[in-house]
């Protein structure tokens, strides 16, 4: 049967050439990725700022959001916030922290179900205090820096430290872009989040790693050949395999973003920028031509090799015999 | 690469098919499965977010524990002075310490070593050895008694551990199933309540401390007097039943913790709802001493420092049963029934953390997760196949396999399954994929650069599976570091992700090439379809 070809066999795309462009674009949208956390900043989930977060079904009939939002503005909650999610008789109901530490939050919880009455469903209820929104907080910045600084170590046993330092710089870029895009999107940031990002850095790396993998092979292999042509040969030899694998990986997100409700939609939608938009971006375009920058291959002077590049087994010798008779 | 013996294939195969079986007790309901071996029970326990329930987080409230261990230091320092009969004055509690004046200065020293002996060596489980309970200090014949601090986290570790005790001594007349409770820090309980969709009655039932004593009323002044001028040395203002103040005296005549039963009825002669008990043989003692000096006089039920009521005593009762009836709904006889019963909490317990999914958002969510996990391993088999062909439809076994034994071992460790978990095992789908690509893609390769067919698909194997190695581990990291920190939900992901890269390392290694291997030898093939 014929087989589906994404990619033809032999590519061989000039990736490195872009790479005057694509580092000055990076930075700026970092640039502005950065800036947008600390001027419109991130939408911080109940996990992090405390508070309260209560998803109600409307027994009968589509919600009336209006009227909803006057009742509760009479019982003088602060910061409150109402919206659709996902189906019109469904609302989700978020109350800023109260003052007066924990306790404070489970009476506001009461005094919201009184207010409402029995027309409503309680399908989902969280309630976190000050004490454990710190703690989560803590956490969640704690993890992502320890992630970062673990892969490090492990990068820097693997591969060179240009390698190690490279997938950092990329994957950090990464994260920088997805926060961006979350600040943006004005997504809910919560403990999800954290997961999702985590999961961004560690298949990110995934991919870099293999076009690394590949990149040492080639530099061990082909001992002369200019460092640009020598990336480019590389992402062109992965460069199948990348597309295949984020379509798949694209695949499965997708299904998870159109099936798997709305409770993880956030989480979905992050995953799907980080990993399929992002990180193939950075992977191909700043992982690799960083190496240039970090100083690996600097003694190659581009020009023929010197002897033929690894002998291949004896057994298919009579093989190539043939084909170039 | 493509060689297997024997028994390494046999032992292949055999792994994955245990490991899958695992994963059987989860399609059986409970009833069905009770009598196999203990091994074979073990299943998925789906999380709170999917079968509904309530989770609740509790902190022991640590001021609370001093407070009351400073008001017991402050009586010892007044029992230890009174018996060795030197005369102080001052005694009171500042700040975290307790301090007495000693009058005469003769007595400083005899003082000090007596209450010396009220700090005592803390054992050395836990790393307190050589540590005391308090810090004695004296100044200018002003002594100060400070609890330190290891005694205090002891304390609060030991209110933990009684107040587990009491919370599922409470919960569990409410009949709900299978709750966890369980201590979570040094000061934290975490109660999980499966199925519950209304934890307001548990909360209510959790939040008392229901501490019950019996004292007697103070009739030396009105209650009014009391709060406009100050109330006697010996008694205090508490909240009475109507809504006023009572003055009632600080002294215990009888403790509830001497309460050996509580049973809710109803009042002969009124029929209202009453809670009727009966003390054990010292707290019938003393009922019976105090009724028998106070006849006539009011006594005062104070629970949680309220009056609940406040009977005359009409005659000794010499029995150690009463009742306390207190315009209860029935409801609530119920209620303070349960709480006698189960004891006081040591130290009060405020709710930090509370989720709470209903059912009906727990179905729905399985609904969703099951809905995509089929869609996406639908798209991602008919992907492959489409791509590979037949090797397409060797990853594709070995995809189905993995997630098999994914459920298998989720079984085997009893792990909670949640949504986000649901998520890992879709994603784990497009990840375990990436290394038979990885494979495939390296043949494509060595064919185009002229092996023969076996040699490729040799060659394939060997120079990819390093980089599966490397490639898997940094996720893998991502995952172990998610699991370290992250509660609930976050957690059931980590978990998912990282027995799926496990599985998925498994797979490629061995099943995906014994597969192929197989194939080769059946086959013989000349060129690769792939």
């Amino acid at each position: 049967m014929r087989l589906l070809r994404i990619v033809p066999d032999n590519t061989r795309f000039d990736f490195m050439r872009f790479r005057r462009i694509s580092f000055p674009v990076s930075a700026l949208l970092s640039i502005l990725a950065i800036s947008l956390y600390f001027f419109h900043g991130l939408n911080f989930g109940i996990d992090f700022v405390g508070g309260t977060l209560m998803e109600v079904k409307t027994k009968a009939g589509p919600a009336d959001l209006a009227t909803m939002r006057s009742t509760l503005g009479t019982l003088n909650l602060g910061d409150f916030h109402l919206q659709e999610f996902g189906a019109p008789d469904d609302v989700l109901i978020r109350i800023s922290e109260q003052p007066g530490g924990d306790e404070a939050q489970q009476q506001a919880v009461q005094r919201v179900q009184k207010a409402l009455g029995t027309d409503f469903d309680y399908r989902r209820v969280e309630v976190v205090g000050p004490s454990v929104s710190t703690e989560l907080l803590a956490y969640g910045t704690i993890g992502l820096v320890s992630a970062i600084g673990a892969i490090l170590i492990y990068l820097w046993f693997r591969f060179e430290w240009q390698f190690a330092l490279g997938a950092m710089i990329a994957n950090v870029h990464d994260l920088v872009l997805t926060i961006g895009f979350m600040s943006l999107t004005g997504i809910d940031f919560d403990l999800t989040s954290i997961a999702a990002l985590l999961t961004i850095l560690g298949y990110s790396l995934n991919d870099t790693v293999v076009i690394y993998d590949r990149i040492r092979e080639m530099l061990r292999r082909y001992k002369r050949m200019s460092m640009p042509d020598l990336l480019n040969v590389s992402i062109n030899a992965t460069l199948s395999r990348s597309i295949v694998t984020h379509l798949t990986v694209a695949i499965s997100l997708l299904a998870l973003l159109l099936f798997g409700g709305q409770a993880i939609h956030s989480f979905t939608a992050t995953m799907i920028f980080g990993v399929v938009l992002v990180g193939t971006y950075t992977s191909v375009f700043i992982a690799s031509p960083i190496l240039i920058y970090l100083g690996v291959g600097t003694s190659r002077m581009g020009g023929a090799e010197e002897h033929e590049p690894e002998p291949e087994p004896a057994a298919t010798a009579p093989q190539r015999a043939r084909a170039r008779r | 690469m493509l060689f297997f013996t024997r028994w390494k294939a046999a032992a292949i195969v055999l792994t994955a098919l245990v490991v899958c079986l695992f994963a059987l007790p989860n399609f059986f309901t409970e009833g069905m499965a009770k009598r196999w071996p203990a091994l074979a029970q073990r299943h998925i326990v789906l999380g709170l977010d999917l079968q509904g329930g309530s989770h609740l987080l509790l902190q022991v409230d640590a001021s609370a524990v001093r407070k009351e261990r400073l008001q017991s230091l402050t009586d010892d320092v007044l029992r230890v002075l009174r018996q060795v009969r030197i005369p102080f004055t001052g005694r009171a509690i500042v700040g975290n310490s307790v301090q007495v004046r000693i009058t005469r200065e003769a007595d400083i020293e005899t003082a000090l070593s007596k209450l010396r002996e009220l700090s005592t060596p803390m054992s050395g489980i836990l790393g307190t050895s050589g540590q005391r309970t308090l810090d004695v200090n004296e100044n200018g014949g002003l002594i100060t008694l400070t609890p330190t601090d290891a005694a205090l986290t002891e304390r609060i570790r030991q209110s933990v551990d009684q107040s587990i005790q009491i919370i599922e001594r409470r919960i569990n007349e409410l009949g709900t199933s299978e709750p966890t409770i369980q201590r979570e820090g040094i000061d934290r309980i975490l109660v999980q309540l499966p199925g519950v969709r209304d934890p307001s009655h548990v909360k209510e039932l959790i939040g008392k401390t229901a501490k019950l004593d019996f004292r007697m009323v103070d009739l030396s002044m009105s209650a009014e007097q009391a709060e406009q001028t100050r109330p006697p040395a010996d008694s205090e203002l508490l909240d009475g039943e109507n809504g006023g103040k009572v003055l009632i005296e600080k002294r215990v005549l009888v403790s509830g913790g001497d309460l050996v039963d509580a049973q809710p009825g109803f009042d002969q002669r009124t029929s209202e709802p009453v809670v009727n008990f009966r003390f054990n043989s010292t707290g019938a003692r003393r009922f019976a001493e105090a009724t028998q000096a106070n006849v006539g006089k009011p006594f005062a039920i104070v629970l949680d420092n309220k009056v609940i009521s406040a009977p005359v005593i009409r005659e000794p009762i010499l029995g150690g049963s009463g009742q306390i009836s207190g315009r209860f709904t029935v409801q609530q006889a119920n209620d303070l029934a349960i709480l006698l019963r189960a004891g006081a909490l040591p130290a009060p317990l405020t709710i930090i953390e509370e989720r709470t999914v209903g059912p009906g958002l727990g179905e729905d969510s399985i609904k969703a997760g099951m809905r995509a996990s089929y869609a996406g391993a639908a798209l991602v088999i008919i992907f492959m196949f489409v791509t590979y062909g037949l090797f397409g439809l060797f990853a594709n076994i070995a995809v189905i396999i993995n997630v098999a034994m994914i459920f298998g071992i989720l079984s085997l460790l009893s792990a909670t399954l949640t949504l986000p978990g649901i998520a890992g095992i879709v994603l784990t789908v497009g990840i375990a994929v990436d290394s038979n690509v990885l494979i495939y893609e390296r043949i494509r390769e060595e064919v185009r650069a002229g092996r023969s067919a076996i040699n490729a698909i040799d060659a394939g194997f060997s120079r990819a599976l390093a980089t599966i190695l490397d490639s898997n581990i940094t996720t893998f990291i991502a995952a172990a570091v998610l699991f370290y920190i992250g509660t609930g939900p976050v957690r059931g992901f980590a978990v998912t992700l990282g027995i799926g890269i496990l599985t998925s390392l498994f797979t490629a290694f061995t099943l995906t090439r014994l597969i192929v291997a197989y194939w080769v030898r059946l086959w013989r093939p000349r060129t690769v379809p792939i």
